[in-house]
């Protein structure tokens, strides 16, 4: 599975409940749709710990790395090669 | 008070017609009791803080002093001088407080043990003569808002680390039976007297969802609701309210590090978020806020994002359960 496809999944099955994958974009934003607050936002970053083995910083906690399938994609392959 | 968007933004926004307002005030809630709610009194929760010593002044002016019961409900981790200071409000008021200490609720409910459990996750240290708060960061930097967990050991020293989602969780959900262990107490004492419940929130409070649902967010009427902090200030100055109580600066005396209530959840002191708020919702632009607070544009469109941002999460805080199937009968009743 692709690291866009393992995102997606996981947003849809812990945030909408669902496996449709035609409910969500690459470039949907998360905040904007509702689907991300704070609370999801750290529960987003515990699972990016916990399964890509990346440590986010304070600093990190930002929507431009956040709020979109596109987007998490692209911070996880930053942080894995710097 | 309204204000055009392209004119300066001015602090007077926030000045209020006090004696008007507490008049009005008064009127509304021996209707709301009586009328809507059909009880004979209320009880009201003070806690030594200027929202709930208003909200008590208010219903002594509505309902006579006869009619309301003031409660004073510490625990072992509030400020000693908060009951010190609900007390001689309620002498001030000429209410017979009844005091209880929850601690011993709290103790074998397990809100202690359970927040502990949490706070050593993170500081494996953590133990008896430590004392701990947490405090909001991120979202004046346009980031999500998120929670530290600060504490200090015995010997004085500073610790400071994030809290992860399932840390922070168990935190507050422990600490939140401080609130509706509160709230079953206050509903006791209401159900036996067949009196209302007040709730004491303030505008900002309310709007931005800085309650505990089923705790102190369970109410049958809400008298301040509506005004700003500054605004319950001015009307505390007005029924000349003990001075210590007065000027009372806003803390949450939840934990047991002192906390002021712009570190734990705002993200400004409260002169400043009245403002903000009130700029946010009467469309004036960042710029004009910027101006006005002597912060930058970006901060200030921050500022807006961060309420708009804590207004959408908190949104469930004041729904009712939710129903999947009419019952018209119900709402006609």
């Amino acid at each position: 599975m692709t690291l866009h496809a393992e995102l997606r999944r996981f947003i849809l099955e812990n945030y909408l409940l669902t496996r449709d994958d035609a409910s969500l974009g690459n470039a949907d934003s998360l905040t904007g749709r509702g689907i991300l607050d704070s609370t999801g936002a750290l529960e987003l970053v515990m699972h990016l710990e916990e399964r890509y083995g990346v440590t986010v910083q304070d600093e990190e906690l930002h929507p431009d790395n956040l709020d979109s399938i596109d987007r998490i994609a692209a911070f996880i392959e930053r942080k894995r090669c710097p | 008070m309204t204000q055009e968007p392209d004119t300066t933004l001015d602090w007077s926004v926030l000045d209020i017609d006090a004696h008007r307002e507490v008049e009005r005030i008064a009127g509304q809630l021996r209707e709301a009791v009586a009328g809507g709610l059909h009880k004979r009194g209320a009880v009201v929760g003070i806690s030594g803080g200027v929202d709930s010593a208003v909200c008590a002044a208010l219903a002594v002016r509505a309902l006579g002093p006869e009619r309301v019961l003031a409660l004073i409900l510490p625990e072992r981790e509030s400020s000693p001088e908060s009951s010190v200071r609900a007390q001689s409000l309620a002498a001030h008021l000429g209410l017979t407080p009844l005091a209880q200490d929850i601690g011993p609720t709290l103790e074998v409910i397990g809100c202690y043990r359970s927040r502990d459990e949490a706070v050593r996750r993170v500081l494996p240290d953590y133990g008896a003569g430590w004392r701990m708060k947490l405090v909001v960061a991120g979202g004046l930097e346009g980031r999500f808002n998120h929670f530290k967990l600060v504490a200090e050991s015995p010997d004085g020293a500073s610790h400071e680390a994030r809290l992860g989602l399932r840390d922070y969780l168990q935190i507050v959900a422990a600490t939140s039976f401080k609130q509706r262990v509160r709230k079953t107490i206050e509903y006791f004492h209401a159900d036996r007297l067949h009196y209302a419940v007040i709730g004491t929130p303030n505008r900002l409070e309310y709007d931005q969802g800085f309650f505990v649902k089923n705790g102190d967010g369970a109410a049958d009427v809400k008298p301040i609701a509506h005004l700003y902090k500054s605004q319950v200030y001015a009307i505390a100055a007005y029924l000349k309210l003990p001075e210590e109580i007065a000027t009372a600066p806003p803390t949450t005396d939840t934990y047991s590090l002192s906390q002021g209530q712009d570190e734990f959840y705002f993200a400004l002191p409260y002169r400043q978020m009245d403002l903000a708020l009130w700029a946010l919702n009467h469309g004036i632009a960042t710029e004009r806020l910027a101006d006005a607070l002597r912060i930058s544009r970006e901060r200030a469109g921050h500022v807006y994002d961060d309420i708009r941002a804590k207004r959408r999460a908190t949104r469930s805080l004041h729904q009712s359960p939710l129903l999947l199937g009419p019952v018209p009968e119900v709402d006609r009743a």
